[in-house]
C-alpha cells in the first residue's frame, strides 16, 4: 500500500442553475488567449444533449479511456502503446473544431469607426481562424441550453442507453438537468497513458494533472485519449492544455476559481486519501457497474489510526492528514454515498464527483392517480428518470442512484417536519439509514453550504520541496511564476513576438479586429 | 574557378550546414523549448491528412533511412553479400518506391495547405517554405533515378558513399568524388545539405523528438514528485 493525498472536488448537482458563471471566470482567467477561444476548461451542459465537443460521451466513435483486452489487462481503447503511436501522422480519433465550434468574434471596431448611415452599425461575425464572416455559430459549449433544439438530436444522448427514450420528447414528460463539466484529474488517467512525450502528469503531492508545456510535442494523442474530452489543443501554439485545478490557488489554501465564484455554492474541494497501488486492479474491474464501489474502496478512512500512520511514513504532511480527516468529499462520497464518479466505466477512476439533481415528482403522483408507498415518495416517480442518471454517474447501476435521492428527499422531508410542522420524524430517519446528527451534518453541508464546509484545502508545503526542510531555493524559484503563455518568458504572444524559430499567425482575437487577410479567400 | 566552387560547395558547406544544425537545435532546445513541437493542423481539417500525413511521414522516414545506411555503410562491409550494381538496382528500387509514396503524400499536404482557408490562414512563411523545399528535393532525388539508369555498374554510387564517408570522418578531398557527378545529383546534394542548415529554424525539429521512449516507458503513468 502506498498512500497518497488528493484534492477532489464534488459538485451539488441538485443545487446547480446553471448560470455558467463557473464557465465565464474560468475562461478569463485561463483560456484567453490566441489558439485556446474555442476552449473551455470549464463548460455547463444542459442534459440531456450531445454536449460539447458533440457526442462526446460515446467512446465506441471516440475511443477515450480505457478498455480490458481479452485476457482481461487493461489498456487504452485507442490501443497499446505501439498502437497509438501507429497514429501519431494522421489520429483518427481527433475531434475537429467544428466538434467543438470555429472560434469567433466580433467586428467591435467597426461601430467605432462606421459612416454616418441610416441604420445603426452592425458588429458582424467574423472567423477567427480564417477572418471570413460567419453567418451564424454552429456549436458551443452550451449549445443544447435548457433543451435548446430539437429531441430528435439530443437524445442521441449516451446516457439514453437501455432507457425508453421516446416519451421524454414529449412536452409533459420532458426533464433537464445541467452538468458543468471540468478535467476530472483522474486517479488513472488516460490522457497521461496516452501522451508519447510523458509531458502529461500526475502531482504526487495533490493529484493535479498538469501538462508541462515545454516537454508537450504536440502528438495530440492526448485530446482523443481523454474520455471527458477536457484536453484542448492549442491551434495557433501547437500544445494541449488543460484545466490545472487553479493549482497555484489550492497551494496557496484557496478554492479554485470556478468553486470559488459558484454563486449556487454547488462545489465543494476537499483532500481525500487513496491507495495508489491498488488505482490498476480497481480500474480493471470486469463488470463496469462494480467500478464505483472499487473506487470508493480505494478511499482510505482518515480516521483509522493505521492509515495515519502509514500516510505519514508516505510522507502525506499531517496538515493534509487532519484536511482529509475534515474532507467535505469524503464525507459526501462515502459516510452519505450521495456523490458519484462521472462515467465510471471509462475506467479512469475520476476524481470530480458529482450529487445527482433532485426533479419534481410527476404529476400523476401529486394529483394522487399514484400512491405513496412509504414515508417518502418512490424516487422512480421523479421526473428525471433514475436509470438515466445511473447511466451518467454509477455505469448503469440504480441502486447506489436511488438510495442517494432518498437520502436527499428524506433530508428534505425531516427538516421541512422540523421547522415547519416542529415535529421530527423518526420514520424517516429510519427509512433513509441516517442517524439524526448525520442528517443535520449533511443539511448543513448540502443547504447551508458554508464557505468553510465546503473549501478545505490545506496549503501545499512548498517549504518541503527541496531535499532540506525549508528548502529555499526552491520556494523562492517558483514564486511568481507565469500561467500559459506563449513560450520564453510571460509575454501574451502575438505576431509581433515572432522569433528566429516561429512567432503566431494570429493576434488575439479579443482585440475585436476581425483577422484582415480574409479577403484572400 | 569550377573547382573553388565544387570545393566550396562540397567540401565546407557541410560543415556549415551540419553544425548550423547542432548547434542551432541546441540552443533552440535550451533556449525555446515551448517552439518545439509537431505543429500539427489537425484539429483545423483532418481532410486528407490520413492519407497525405501516412504516406509521407512513412515514404519520408524510409526515405532518410535508406539514405543513411545506403551512403554510410563502407563498401567492404557489403561487398561479400552483393555487387556495387546490385544495390544500386535495389537503392533505385526502394528509393523509387518510397519516393513515389512521398510524392503521393506531398502532393496531397500541399494541395490542402494551399486550399484549405483554416489552414492556410494559420500557415507560417517557414512551414510553407520547408515544405516547398522538401517537395522540390523529393523531386530532384526522383530524378536521379533514370539518371543512374544510363549506368548500372553502381560506380556513381559508390563515388557518392565515399563523398558521405569522408565528409563525416573528415578527411580531405571528398568535393573530389562528386566533381564528375551529374549535375542533378549535386543539385540533390546540395539542397539536401540546405534541409539540415535551415533545419533548427523549422517545425522538422520535431524528428528529433520522434517519441520513442514512449515504448520504453514502464506502465503507462507518470508522477512527478514535488519538488
Amino acid at each position: 500500500m502506498t498512500i497518497r493525498a488528493q484534492i477532489a472536488m464534488v459538485l451539488n448537482l441538485d443545487k446547480c442553475i446553471g448560470c455558467h458563471t463557473c464557465s465565464v471566470t474560468c475562461k478569463n482567467v485561463w483560456t484567453t488567449r490566441g489558439g485556446v477561444e474555442y476552449a473551455w476548461f470549464n463548460n455547463v451542459e444542459t442534459k440531456p444533449g450531445v454536449g460539447y465537443p458533440q457526442n462526446w460521451e460515446d467512446q465506441k466513435s471516440w475511443n477515450g479511456g480505457w478498455e480490458l483486452s481479452k485476457s482481461g489487462q487493461l489498456k487504452p481503447k485507442a490501443g497499446g502503446k505501439l498502437n497509438i503511436l501507429s497514429k501519431l501522422f494522421a489520429n483518427p480519433d481527433l475531434p475537429e473544431i467544428d466538434d467543438y465550434y470555429e472560434p469567433f468574434t466580433y467586428e467591435y471596431d467597426h461601430l467605432q469607426s462606421a459612416k454616418e448611415s441610416e441604420t445603426v452599425p452592425t458588429a458582424r461575425m467574423h472567423s477567427a481562424l480564417t477572418g471570413a464572416r460567419q453567418e451564424k455559430p454552429q456549436w458551443g459549449p452550451n449549445w443544447e441550453e435548457i433543451l435548446g433544439g430539437e429531441f430528435a438530436k439530443r437524445s442521441k444522448d449516451y446516457n439514453f442507453e437501455a432507457v425508453e427514450k421516446s416519451i421524454y420528447g414529449e412536452f409533459e414528460n420532458t426533464f433537464m438537468m445541467y452538468l458543468p463539466r471540468l478535467c476530472e484529474h483522474c486517479l488513472n488517467p488516460s490522457c497521461v497513458a496516452s501522451c508519447p512525450s510523458g509531458a502529461i502528469y500526475k502531482r504526487e503531492e495533490d493529484g493535479v494533472v498538469l501538462i508541462d508545456q515545454d516537454k508537450c510535442r504536440g502528438w495530440r494523442m492526448c485530446v482523443s485519449g481523454c474520455p471527458y474530452k477536457k484536453i484542448y489543443y492549442n491551434w495557433q501554439s501547437g500544445k494541449s492544455e488543460k484545466c490545472t485545478l487553479c493549482y497555484p490557488r489550492l497551494e496557496a489554501g484557496e478554492p479554485t476559481v470556478c468553486s470559488e465564484t459558484c454563486v449556487g455554492r454547488i462545489r465543494y474541494l476537499g483532500v481525500l486519501l487513496y491507495d495508489a497501488d491498488g488505482i490498476k486492479e480497481a480500474a480493471s474491474k470486469k463488470d463496469e457497474k462494480e467500478l464505483y464501489q472499487a473506487q470508493c474502496d480505494l478511499f482510505l478512512d482518515p480516521n483509522d489510526p493505521e492509515v495515519i500512520k502509514r500516510a505519514r511514513e508516505d510522507g502525506v504532511p499531517d496538515s493534509w492528514i487532519e484536511g482529509a480527516q475534515n474532507s467535505p468529499i469524503y464525507k459526501m462520497a462515502i459516510d452519505w454515498k450521495i456523490a458519484f464518479p462521472l462515467h465510471p466505466e471509462y475506467r479512469t477512476m475520476p476524481m470530480v464527483w458529482y450529487v445527482p439533481p433532485l426533479s419534481p415528482i410527476q404529476s400523476a403522483v401529486e394529483s394522487g392517480l399514484l400512491g405513496e408507498p412509504g414515508v417518502l415518495p418512490d424516487v422512480k416517480n421523479l421526473r428525471i428518470p433514475v436509470k438515466y442518471l445511473a447511466n451518467l454517474l454509477t455505469a448503469g447501476d440504480e441502486a447506489p442512484i436511488v438510495s442517494a435521492l432518498e437520502r436527499m428527499m428524506g433530508m428534505r422531508a425531516f427538516m421541512r417536519g422540523r421547522t415547519v410542522e416542529g415535529f421530527d420524524d423518526p420514520e424517516i430517519l429510519k427509512s433513509i439509514g441516517m442517524s439524526e446528527d448525520e442528517l443535520i451534518d449533511m443539511y448543513k453541508m448540502l443547504a447551508i453550504a458554508n464557505y468553510e464546509d465546503r473549501f478545505v484545502i490545506p496549503t501545499n508545503h512548498r517549504e518541503y520541496a527541496g531535499e532540506t526542510p525549508f528548502d529555499q531555493d526552491i520556494a523562492f524559484a517558483t514564486r511568481s511564476e507565469c500561467g500559459f503563455s506563449f513560450g520564453n518568458g510571460c509575454h501574451a504572444g502575438g505576431p509581433e513576438s515572432s522569433n528566429l524559430f516561429g512567432g503566431q499567425t494570429h493576434q488575439n482575437t479579443l482585440s475585436g479586429k476581425p483577422r484582415d487577410s480574409h479577403e484572400k479567400f | 574557378m569550377g573547382d573553388y566552387i565544387n570545393t566550396l560547395l562540397f567540401g565546407i558547406y557541410p560543415y556549415i550546414a551540419i553544425s548550423v544544425m547542432i548547434i542551432g537545435s541546441i540552443l533552440r532546445y535550451d533556449r525555446d523549448p515551448y517552439s518545439w513541437k509537431a505543429d500539427s493542423s489537425q484539429l483545423l481539417s483532418r481532410k486528407g491528412l490520413r492519407l497525405g500525413s501516412n504516406l509521407f511521414h512513412v515514404g519520408i522516414i524510409l526515405l532518410f533511412f535508406g539514405h543513411l545506411v545506403g551512403l554510410l555503410t563502407p563498401h567492404v562491409v557489403y561487398a561479400p553479400f552483393m555487387s556495387a550494381g546490385t544495390k544500386q538496382v535495389l537503392a533505385m528500387t526502394a528509393g523509387g518506391i518510397f519516393g513515389v509514396m512521398s510524392f503521393i503524400g506531398m502532393v496531397i499536404l500541399i494541395w490542402r495547405r494551399v486550399s484549405n482557408p483554416r489552414i492556410r490562414a494559420t500557415t507560417k512563411p517557414m512551414d510553407m517554405a520547408i515544405l516547398i523545399i522538401l517537395f522540390v528535393q523529393l523531386i530532384l532525388g526522383l530524378a536521379t533515378i533514370p539518371e543512374s539508369a544510363k549506368h548500372l555498374d553502381g560506380s556513381s554510387m559508390v563515388a557518392l558513399a565515399q563523398w558521405a564517408q569522408y565528409i563525416v570522418t573528415f578527411q580531405p578531398g571528398a568535393a573530389g568524388f562528386i566533381a564528375q557527378e551529374a549535375l542533378v545529383f549535386k543539385a540533390h546534394i546540395f539542397l539536401g545539405l540546405t534541409i539540415f542548415l535551415i533545419f533548427p529554424f523549422t517545425r522538422l525539429v520535431h524528428l528529433f523528438s520522434a517519441p520513442i521512449k514512449y515504448l520504453l516507458r514502464s506502465g503507462y503513468q507518470v508522477v512527478r514528485k514535488r519538488g
